[in-house]
């Protein structure tokens, strides 16, 4: 066991879904490249937003909804201990057992423990951000162990050997026909006269499924939200997987982020308002479940597992907790609004993001779980449009932290190098110049030598690096005769 | 009025004519503009690129040049929202809290020029003339940091014989974001290219905006694709009148 | 198991870790609360039944209304329109006698055998107009969560005074201890080019019998 020496501890490398390959702009000129999904992306981004604006504008409320949303995160993130300690009491007194994993490896360690003590071989799973976070699936594979996804999308993106790109609608970057040409190839025993109909897909999804979900003794599961004086978990949805796999097996394994806590059952009245309008469009998702640890009803009957484990998770969540102005993204409910609106994720989609968690939230989050330094191309992937916080339900300051982030970024990297990077010189030299406006007006009158660079044109198209990543598409203007405090010092005649 | 004008370091080094604009318009108005020779720049380049322990002189630097005045204009939205966003957290991420107080004070007179002319000045029909096909393209952060809403709009909609017409997507952003442009460029071209289309599908002579930078980025765009559109600052059209237009 | 040791270890290590991260403990603000929690329409009245509906009959449920004498009656209407080729049905446990006396009730089937029922019929414990929304909490008359997930008709009576307006008076009237399962219209799915299918995994019809007094 490490001693705790009070620093802020991330998730590890080599292990999960939370570091890409390649920088951001490596990954998204790639995609850029890449017409259908461009379209896939950009055609249910459009239709998503267009339905969430329309059931926001049903409530008028939506704005006290979203400042009580997020005092209430906010004010949970500062008693987490103590809201954590009352859930594990509370879901131990209803019979169900709670562990703690410091980290994604530990995580993995504790439920292929739970599962190996099972017998079984096969487990079903809902949708869960945090089981991908940690790359749970690849644990449990390797010792053994086979897991199903059951989320029509992510069953989509299993089947495909892909990665998600969206956490709301993991396939969201595939299309009808790449569909059915997954299914056709890998789904056994499916219809071969299958066509691209969603319904068809669907419903060829549900015979395939149902097999599973009657006979599968393994359940596996995410949270949405737990609620600490109630010890009640609650898991939103929408096609019945979730109740398939939350209530038919005999033993539940729910890995859930220590973030994920609400203080008191009436705290979840404005949740259940916020999230599904935010996420899916929808007034309500067609099935929540609700539950605690082993039920038994009124007539002493068993209903659902009769074993049921919490897993509370860390991985680089206290180390976000530790930053001031960082530990906001904590509030996050997974609702997937700022992706839909960010233009950065429209057009790069999800993968370019290297994380699990993409879009602007993604931007945030996975350089605080991970340290800044192992995702720092991140809280650049944005034009600081601020899309995102007018979308978010508990009104994550999203553009700030990204702001916040990026001076992280240069104060390591600063602390790091012997030598600054360019950049940094370039940064230091503007800020010698423009302290003073003398030297600022010198430097103004220099760059008229960039006058030649026009030529008769009037405009500049070529630039050095690293200008040459604006003039690869854009002109440039060129400096004018005349500054405008050369035109005013001329005309207005004033003392200097 | 006494009116310090801010005219932020893009205008003045590239774009001279939305500076001399904005000082025609608000003396037409009858108004007093006085230019504080001090000024440099709000650093906004720097924190937005995490350069905030460079920012720290320039918005000390700000703050001491703009002090003196009771209000301040800008034809600029993203300058402004630098410095009623950016500059007192600088000043607190080093721990200066008077200098965090006295950027506070100075932000809460800094105006961006369509929020000076419809909200301070109480004016929207400003006596422009400007005979030409505009769209308009609201920048996000004169959108969505300072909130004009359609103060711009309602500004154009007065000017005479001007034909305004919608931008489609209006509020998606250009995909400049400083220096977003540089280090994402791929993805910033990829933003630019829907907004050209939008603009070049209204058929408009001119594109405008209130700030310089999204307009550098969106005429940049539209020069090198030899379009009939330019750009213009919402200053150079609300101060074109019949003897003088841009 | 052997990991209860390390899983201590692990507790105060978190707890720890927090304590670290949060330092001073600065106090947080109290939350605003002035978004609407209570409606503006009685439970049961007749214009929120009619939100009720129009919530539901949007979200593809079908809406069956009724008197308080004639439930039986409307639930066998129903299920002889939505089987037209038969199949068992089943109900939960204690629901009334006097609405479906020929029903099989719930004995405890396991997933297998609830796989051969075509329907099921069950009660709720409350509802919401302003989004369509019904719980069940696994009383008697609405049974454990599997029978109403695993035949492809859930038939669900609710009575006119179960009817509220907004979320918060729905979450005021449930219990946070029992299984609960909020049910807004049939299972589905946007997960193929956001277009939503209805019926996936869970009942792929829902019929909501509406009983005014």
């Amino acid at each position: 066991m490490t001693t705790f020496l009070g620093l802020p501890v991330h998730a590890p490398r080599g292990v999960g879904h939370l570091r890409g390959d390649e920088p951001f702009p490596d990954a998204a000129r790639k995609a850029l490249a890449n017409t259908q999904l461009r379209r896939n992306i950009g055609h249910a981004t459009a239709t998503i937003r267009a339905k969430r604006a329309a059931v926001v504008a049903e409530l008028d409320d939506w704005e006290q909804l979203r400042l009580a949303g997020e005092a209430i995160k906010t004010a949970t993130m500062l008693r987490l201990d103590d809201h954590l300690e009352q859930l594990e009491r509370r879901v131990t007194e209803r019979g169900g057992t709670v562990h703690w994993a410091r980290d994604a490896n530990e995580a993995n360690e504790i439920v292929t423990r739970l599962v190996q003590a099972t017998g079984e071989s096969e487990v079903v799973k809902v949708k869960s951000m945090a089981t991908q976070e940690i790359g749970l699936n690849e644990a449990l594979e390797e010792a053994g162990i086979a897991a199903f996804e059951t989320d029509l999308a992510e069953l989509i993106v299993q089947l495909g050997h892909d990665k998600p790109s969206h956490i709301l609608v993991p396939a969201i970057h595939r299309n009808r026909s790449e569909i059915r040409e997954i299914f056709l190839r890998e789904m056994a025993g499916v219809d071969p006269e299958l066509t691209d109909d969603p319904r068809r897909l669907a419903m060829a999804a549900r015979a395939y499924l149902r097999r599973k979900f009657l006979s599968t003794k393994v359940g596996i599961s995410g949270a949405n939200f737990a609620v600490a004086e109630t010890g009640t978990m609650v898991v939103l949805e929408s096609e019945g997987n979730g109740r398939m796999c939350l209530t038919l097996p005999e033993t539940l394994i729910t890995v859930m982020g220590i973030e994920k806590l609400v203080p008191t059952w009436t705290d979840l009245e404005v949740f259940l308002q916020l999230l599904p309008r935010s996420s899916t469009g929808e007034r309500m998702n067609p099935y929540t479940s609700a539950w605690g640890g082993a039920h038994t009803l009124d007539d002493g009957s068993p209903d659902g597992p009769r074993d049921f484990h919490l897993v509370l998770l860390d991985n680089g969540r206290t180390a976000t907790l530790a930053d001031e102005v960082g530990r906001q993204v904590l509030n996050c409910i997974k609702c997937s609004a700022c992706m839909n609106v960010c233009p950065v994720y429209e057009r790069t989609g999800g993968h370019a993001y290297g994380s699990v968690y993409p879009g602007p939230i993604g931007a945030v989050l996975s350089p605080q779980l991970t340290g800044v330094e192992d995702n720092a191309s991140l809280p650049y992937a944005s034009s600081l449009c601020g899309a995102c916080f007018d979308a978010c339900p508990v009104r994550i300051d999203i553009p700030s932290v990204l702001v916040h982030l990026r001076a992280q970024h240069v104060e390591e990297q600063k602390t790091a190098r012997r030598l600054p990077t360019p950049e940094a010189v370039a940064m230091a030299a503007a800020s010698w110049t423009m302290s003073t406006p003398k030297r600022f007006a010198a430097a103004e009158k220099a760059s008229r030598a960039a006058r030649v660079l026009g030529g008769k044109k009037g405009r500049i198209s070529t630039l050095p690096p690293p200008l040459s990543g604006w003039s690869g598409s854009r002109d440039a203007p060129v400096p004018p005769k005349e500054t405008f405090r050369e035109w005013w010092a001329r005309t207005r005649d004033v003392p200097s | 009025m006494r009116i310090a004008l801010f005219v932020t370091c893009l205008a003045d080094g590239l774009f001279p004519d939305v500076g001399k604009a904005t000082v025609t318009l608000l003396e037409r108005l009858g108004h007093e503009v006085v230019f504080p020779a001090a000024q440099t720049c709000c650093g906004q380049m720097h924190i937005n690129t995490g350069y905030q322990a460079d920012a720290l002189p320039l918005v000390r630097h700000h703050t001491e040049v703009f002090a003196p005045y009771d209000v301040v204009v800008a034809p600029s939205g993203s300058c402004v929202g630098s410095v009623r966003h950016q500059h007192a957290m600088v000043a607190r991420r080093h721990d200066d809290e008077l200098l965090a107080t006295r950027a506070d004070e100075v932000a809460a007179k800094t105006y961006e020029l369509s929020e000076l002319l419809v909200d301070v000045l109480g004016v929207e029909d400003v006596g422009a003339y400007f005979p030409h096909r505009v769209t308009y393209h609201p920048t996000c952060h004169s959108l969505r940091l300072l909130r004009v809403d359609d103060k711009p709009l309602r500004l154009l909609r007065k000017v005479r014989g001007l034909d305004l017409v919608d931008l489609p997507d209006a509020d998606q952003c250009c995909g400049f974001g400083g220096t977003f442009a540089v280090k994402n460029a791929d993805t910033s071209t990829a933003m630019l290219a829907d907004k050209m289309r939008n603009v070049l599908d209204t058929q408009a002579e001119v594109a405008t905006a209130g700030d310089s930078s999204c307009l550098m980025h969106i005429g940049g765009g539209l020069s090198r694709l030899r379009a009939g559109t330019r750009t213009l600052h919402l200053a150079e059209i609300l101060a074109s009148t019949d003897e003088a237009a841009p | 198991m052997s990991a209860t040791g390390s899983t201590d270890a692990a507790k105060e290590e978190i707890l720890q870790r927090i304590r670290s991260a949060l330092g001073s403990r600065p106090a947080a603000e109290p939350a605003p609360r002035d978004y609407r929690r209570a409606g503006a329409e009685a439970p049961g009245s007749s214009a929120l039944l009619d939100l009720f509906e129009d919530r539901l009959v949007d979200y593809k449920a079908t809406v069956h209304r009724t008197t308080s004498d004639h439930v039986g009656d409307t639930v066998r209407s129903v299920i002889a329109t939505l089987l037209p080729q038969g199949g068992s049905v089943l109900a939960a446990s204690a629901l009334p006698d006097e609405w479906l006396p020929e029903v099989t009730r719930d004995t405890g089937f396991t997933a297998r055998e609830l796989d051969q029922f075509a329907g099921v019929v069950t009660a709720c414990a409350a509802a919401a107009a302003q989004t369509g929304t019904i719980v069940l909490d696994g009383s008697p008359d609405q049974g454990r969560r599997a029978i109403t997930l695993v035949p492809d008709l859930h038939v669900c009576v609710v009575r006119a005074e179960q009817v509220v307006e907004t979320v918060p008076e729905l979450l005021s009237r449930l219990d946070p201890t029992r299984p609960l399962t909020f049910i807004s219209g049939p299972s589905a799915t946007s997960d193929i080019e956001l277009q939503r299918v209805e019926g996936v995994h869970g009942p792929r019809t829902l019929a909501v019998v509406l009983v005014t007094p």
